[in-house]
C-alpha cells in the first residue's frame, strides 16, 4: 500500500503545493487503490479517472508556473452520486436514472472544481438516499472496510467506505436524517451535517427538501473543516441558502479547545437500546472531555422521543412530492412505451420498473400521510412535533454550548440483518434525526472500538444553527486527546484489505 | 389507523405506481406496522403549536427580469428517453375512445 493513500488531505495538499509530490501521482495512487480493493468494497458506482488525471496534470502545471492555489488543491475526493456532475452518470443509486448524464454541475461540484479538488468518481448510496445501510442501492450494497460482511451505514455508505478503505482522503455526503453521520460512525471516519442552508442544495437530487443537507466527510476533523470551508456559503441558486458569513471552521478545528465549554448530554438520546460497547466508549469520551476542561451538564429534550415518528411522516411526504418528477418523460428510464399504453400508464409502468422497494414504500406512505382526511393527523401533527423539538433544542442551547450523544445506537450490523424489518432499520437514526428536523448542525467522530466486536463507535456533537465552528472546536479537542492516547487516528487500525 | 390492501392499491394509483399483487400484500403488512409505530406522535397535545414546515424562515426570492444564459435546447433534451423535432416525445395523451 502506498504511503500517500494514508496521508491526510492537509498533508497531501502541502506536499503537492511544495512539489514534493504531484497531483498526478496522488490521483494515480488513489485510482490504483480503487482498482485493487473496490471489487471487495464497492464504494464507487462510476469512476472519472481520465478527467481526474487531466485535471491533476493541469494543477501540477499551474503550481510549476508559480501559481498559488487553494488549501486543498490537487487532493482527490469521492462524490456521492446524488449530486449532479456535468457529463458524468448521476443515478442517486436508482435504476430510474441509470445512464443519465446531467447537463450542469451542482453548486457543490462547481465549488470543488473552483478549489482544484480532484473528483475521482461517484459513490454508492441507498436509492434516493433512503436508507441506513446502503443495501437499498439498485446497484448492490457497499461493504464496510472494517468487516466486509457488515454494512457501511447509509445512505452515504459509499462515501464513508471510500474514506475507510483509503480510496480517497475526502468525500462528499448528504444528510437528511443522518446519512453523513451514521456512515461516519460505523466506518471510523468524521462526517459533518452543516447547518441547514449552510451548503447549497442546488443540483442535489432532492429527497426531502426541508431536511436534505450536503456536507463534508474525511478521516480527521481538520480535513473535514478544510472541505467544509470549500463547499459552504451563500448561493443565489438555492432559495434556502443562508446569506451570512460561514463561521471559521478551519480555525476552530486547528484550535481544538473545550476549556470552559458547557457540553449538554441529552438524556433522551442515551440509555436504553444502546449497545454496551457504544455506551462505554461514549461515556469514556465524555470523561475525557471533562478532563480537558469541559463542564458536562445533563439536559432534557422531552419531545425527542417523538422525533422518529415525525421524521418518518415528514420525509415520505416530501419525498412523494419530489419523486413525482421521475415519470419517464424528460429524463431517465421510460418503460411500457410500445404504442399500446397511454402516457399515464407509461408513467406508472416506468415508476414501477425504476424504483426499488424502499422508495415505493416511502412514496406510498407519503401519499397516504398527505391525503385528504389524514393530513392533519399525520403530516400537520408531525410538523407541530417538529416545532416542539426545535424549541427543546433552543432551550437546551440556552444552557450549554454544544450537545452530545452517541451517533448511532450500535456499531455496524451485518449485511441483510435488518433488510426486512424497516422499523429496526429506521431506529438506527434515532440520535441523528432530531438535528435535521431542527435544521441545526452536527458532527460524528470516532471515539474507539466497541470491545465486544472491535468495530468503530461514533460520538455526536450538536450545535446551534450557524454555529458550525463549535463542532470543530469540540471535535478538534476530543480528536487530539484521543490521538495522544492511541498514538494515531483510529482509522489507522482499519484492516489493510 | 390501519392500512388495507385496497388502500395500498388506491395509493399506488394516486402515486402512479403500477404495483404487483405480491407488492400489495407485502406493503399492506409493512405499512400497517410503520403507521402504528409513527402514530405515537398523536400522543403529543400540540393543537396550539404552530406547524414548522421548514427550519429557516422562507421568503420568496426574486431576481431582476433579465434574460440570462440557460441550458441550450440540445442540453435540455440530452437526457430525454425520446425526442423528436427538437422536442420531448411523450406517449399518446388521449385514450383511443
Amino acid at each position: 500500500m502506498s504511503d500517500l493513500i494514508r496521508q491526510s488531505a492537509a498533508t497531501l495538499a502541502a506536499a503537492i503545493a511544495s512539489r514534493e509530490t504531484s497531483a498526478v501521482e496522488v490521483t494515480q495512487v488513489h485510482l490504483d487503490r480503487i482498482a485493487a480493493v473496490d471489487d471487495k468494497v464497492h464504494a464507487f458506482l462510476h469512476l472519472t479517472g481520465d478527467s481526474a488525471l487531466a485535471q491533476a496534470k493541469s494543477i501540477d502545471a499551474r503550481i510549476a508556473s508559480g501559481e498559488q492555489l487553494g488549501p486543498l488543491a490537487g487532493v482527490p475526493l469521492a462524490l456521492k452520486d446524488v449530486l449532479a456532475m456535468k457529463g458524468e452518470p448521476t443515478t442517486a443509486g436508482s435504476r430510474i436514472l441509470e445512464g443519465w448524464r446531467p447537463p450542469y454541475d451542482s453548486t457543490v461540484v462547481q465549488r470543488l472544481r473552483a478549489a482544484d479538488i480532484v473528483i475521482l468518481g461517484k459513490t454508492n448510496m441507498d436509492e434516493f438516499a433512503m436508507g441506513s445501510s446502503t443495501e437499498h442501492s439498485a446497484y448492490g450494497p457497499t461493504h464496510n472496510p472494517w468487516d466486509l460482511d457488515r454494512i457501511p451505514g447509509g445512505s452515504g455508505g459509499g462515501s464513508a467506505a471510500a474514506l475507510a478503505a483509503f480510496e480517497a482522503p475526502l468525500a462528499i455526503g448528504t444528510d437528511t436524517g443522518g446519512s453523513i453521520r451514521q456512515p461516519a460512525s460505523v466506518t471510523g471516519t468524521v462526517g459533518v451535517k452543516p447547518t441547514y442552508g449552510g451548503v447549497s442544495r442546488y443540483g442535489q437530487i432532492a429527497l426531502a427538501s426541508s431536511l436534505d443537507q450536503p456536507g463534508p466527510c474525511a478521516r480527521s476533523v481538520l480535513d473535514t473543516a478544510l472541505l467544509h470551508a470549500v463547499i459552504a456559503g451563500h448561493d443565489p441558486m438555492d432559495s434556502t441558502s443562508i446569506n451570512a458569513p460561514v463561521p471559521d471552521v478551519v480555525g476552530a478545528a486547528q484550535r481544538g479547545d473545550v476549556r470552559g465549554m458547557r457540553i449538554g448530554v441529552v438524556k433522551e438520546l442515551g440509555g436504553d437500546g444502546y449497545q454496551a460497547g457504544v455506551a462505554q466508549r461514549y461515556t469514556e469520551a465524555l470523561n475525557l472531555l471533562q478532563d480537558l476542561g469541559a463542564e458536562i451538564v445533563e439536559v432534557s429534550c422531552p419531545h425527542m422521543e417523538y422525533a422518529l415518528g415525525a421524521y418518518y411522516l415528514i420525509l415520505p411526504s416530501e419525498a412523494s412530492s419530489n419523486l413525482a418528477r421521475f415519470d419517464g418523460m424528460r429524463y431517465g428510464l421510460r418503460a411500457g412505451d410500445d404504442g399500446s399504453n397511454s402516457v399515464e400508464q407509461v408513467m406508472a409502468i416506468t415508476r414501477e420498473a425504476g424504483f426499488g422497494p424502499e422508495v415505493k414504500r416511502r412514496i406510498i406512505l407519503g401519499t397516504y400521510a398527505l391525503s385528504s382526511g389524514y393530513y392533519d393527523a399525520y403530516y400537520a401533527q408531525a410538523q407541530r412535533v417538529r416545532t416542539l423539538i426545535t424549541r427543546d433544542f433552543n432551550a437546551a442551547f440556552e444552557k450549554v454550548d454544544v450537545l452530545a450523544s452517541p451517533t448511532a445506537p450500535t456499531t455496524a450490523f451485518k449485511l441483510g440483518e435488518k433488510l426486512n424489518d424497516p422499523i429496526a432499520m429506521y431506529l438506527n437514526d434515532v440520535a441523528t434525526i432530531p438535528v435535521n428536523l431542527a435544521g441545526i448542525c452536527a458532527m460524528s467522530l470516532p471515539v474507539g472500538l466497541a470491545p465486544e466486536d472491535g468495530l468503530p463507535v461514533g460520538f455526536q456533537f450538536m450545535a446551534p444553527a450557524m454555529a458550525d465552528d463549535r463542532l470543530y472546536l469540540a471535535g478538534g479537542a476530543l480528536e487530539a486527546a484521543l490521538v495522544d492516547k492511541w498514538g494515531h487516528l483510529l482509522i489507522e487500525e482499519a484492516p489493510s484489505l | 389507523m390501519s392500512i388495507s390492501r385496497a388502500d395500498v392499491a388506491h395509493l399506488g394509483k394516486l402515486a402512479r405506481l403500477e404495483l404487483t399483487e405480491a407488492e400489495l400484500d407485502h406493503y399492506a403488512g409493512q405499512l400497517d406496522v410503520i403507521l402504528q409505530s409513527v402514530a405515537r406522535i398523536s400522543e403529543v397535545t400540540a393543537d396550539h403549536i404552530p406547524p414548522m414546515s421548514h427550519p429557516i424562515p422562507m421568503v420568496n426570492v426574486f431576481r431582476d427580469d433579465v434574460v440570462k444564459p440557460s441550458l441550450s435546447r440540445d442540453e435540455a433534451l440530452s437526457g430525454a428517453p425520446s425526442a423528436q423535432d427538437d422536442r420531448f416525445r411523450v406517449p399518446r395523451i388521449l385514450d383511443e375512445e
